[in-house]
């Protein structure tokens, strides 16, 4: 048989081990007193929707950890394979790594088979995984790409619940894009069309939710190609830095300077030949 | 999407749902609606489907949580065509039911997944299957679970009768439907219906506002 699937199939059960070495980590760390640090979360909008020609995906670009914001221009939407893209919400390192093993997965199915990933693939491989991790993986995810059977938007939730729909929102801001997606989607609209109301969507999850902001970035996924535009839009809010934060060299003038040679012993040397034939 | 889930026993998306099975004279009518929600207050889905294909004429439906029904079906679809393939011969309703009742009383602690199994075979045509929360296997004339069911409850042990005609199952069905979603606020949507005779499957969708309407509506 044909192993189509490259994922190995781990041991049955859940591997917790790094939930221990972190346990054991935060106690060695100042004997308890050091928390680990919060995980990033992208406290997000993210939107989709498909069009006459091909699939529209639209996301803000903010990521929180607690009340900071941690990156102003956090990318997203991730990329699958040249015809399938995903916007992630949730745990911005969930989304991030998920995201990726199922690009890497897909990208060696393709090498194999020679065939081009279908989206439906990609859905139902990160709805096997989600699942198995019984929805510790906080991933939320929207995958939208364009295969020979068409065009395709499904919705991913943490637990592995999937969802095939023309339209949709997810993140935090999600209540308020759905607002603005459920007004004006149509069946079949053009594509400028649509990348407005995308653009509309995201607009109101920013505007609207404290944990999305920033700039908006847009992915138009056609038959004949990707158009990845980031920013689609930046923030109007922007803030100009008010000086140069840059040093230059010589800045820090150097008072003194001690050079202490490291002797190094040869311990041990092995020649393993190398059989280039 | 971080929000308190009060009260919900399910964690995630779940089909707080109606589903029904109703056998009639020739064939079974499997039904549901359409609705997903989170925490009893959130409706994720309005068109989510529930009538999951396993075979060419057996059907099931799902309740409870939405991710642990779509896993179930999965395997269970894969080991029913397998079984097929080795008998050679098209599967019977009660081993697609046992299927399902394996699974989900080998995993009982994890998983929280209900399903009516229905459909039509060689041997004693049209058939209805509960596999309950634990794995409990029940063949009935006719059943309703999921949450709304307990509002029509009433209305189907009247309503029966065996040895319906196919309109006469139709309305029965349709009508137990729409008094459930009129009364359960986690089912909704439309009414998706399908008709598993041994001539083939029929599959009717009723959009919400061409459902029966009743007294004061």
């Amino acid at each position: 048989m044909a192993l189509s699937n490259v994922v190995e199939t781990p041991a049955s059960g859940f591997n917790f081990e790094n939930v221990c070495r972190n346990v054991a980590l935060e106690g060695l760390l100042q004997g308890g007193q050091t928390k680990a640090p919060k995980p990033m979360k992208t406290g997000t909008t993210i939107a989709g929707v498909l069009c006459k020609n091909g699939v529209v995906l639209g996301a803000d670009t903010r990521a929180t950890s607690g009340e900071v914001v941690a990156d102003k221009m956090c990318a997203k939407i991730h990329y699958i394979s040249p015809n399938i893209y995903c916007c992630g919400a949730g745990t911005a390192a969930d989304t991030e790594k998920t995201t990726d093993l199922l690009s890497s997965n897909l990208t060696i199915f393709s090498m194999n088979s020679g065939r081009n990933p279908r989206v439906v693939m990609a859905v139902n491989i990160l709805q096997d995984m989600l699942f198995r991790y019984r929805g510790q993986i906080g991933a939320s995810l929207i995958l939208g790409g364009v295969d020979c059977t068409g065009n395709h938007l499904y919705k991913v939730g943490p637990y592995g619940s999937i969802d095939n729909v023309p339209y949709l929102a997810m993140g935090s801001g999600d209540l308020a894009a759905l607002g603005i997606l459920e007004d004006r989607f149509k069946a079949n609209m053009e594509m400028e069309e649509a990348k407005e109301l995308v653009r509309d969507a995201i607009h109101s999850g920013i505007m609207s939710d404290l944990g999305s902001g920033n700039n908006i970035d847009i992915c138009v996924i056609t038959k004949q190609g990707v158009d990845y535009i980031r920013p689609y839009q930046e923030s109007e809010y922007k803030d100009k830095r008010q000086r140069r934060y840059k040093y230059r060299p010589g800045t820090t003038s150097i008072l003194t300077e001690k050079i202490v040679p490291l002797e190094l012993e040869v311990v041990q040397e092995t020649v393993q030949r190398m059989d280039t034939a | 999407m971080e929000r308190n889930l009060i009260d919900s026993q399910i964690k995630g998306v779940s089909t707080g749902t109606t589903i029904l099975a109703v056998t009639f004279n020739g064939g079974v009518i499997i039904g549901s609606d359409s609705r997903a929600s989170i925490g009893g207050y959130y409706v994720s889905s309005k068109t989510i489907n529930k009538l999951i294909q396993v075979h060419d004429r057996i059907f099931c439906c799902i309740a409870g949580s939405l991710a642990d029904a779509q896993a179930v079906t999965k395997a269970a679809k894969f080991q029913i065509s397998f079984h097929s393939i080795q008998m050679e011969s098209p599967p019977l309703v009660k081993a697609a039911a046992s299927v399902l009742k394996e699974l989900c009383y080998n995993n009982k602690e994890e998983l929280q997944a209900g399903f009516i199994t229905a459909g039509w075979d060689r041997k004693k045509g049209p058939q209805v299957y509960t596999v309950a929360l634990g794995g409990m296997l029940l063949s009935q004339p006719f059943t309703i679970g999921g949450s709304g069911s307990t509002y029509i409850y009433g209305y189907a042990d009247a309503k029966y009768k065996p040895d319906m005609s196919k309109e006469e199952c139709l309305q029965f069905a349709t009508n137990a439907l729409a008094l459930a979603m009129g009364r359960d606020n986690v089912s909704g949507g439309v009414a998706h219906l399908v008709v598993i005779t041994e001539e083939g499957v029929e599959h009717i969708v009723i959009p919400g506002d061409k459902l029966p309407k009743f007294h004061d509506e």
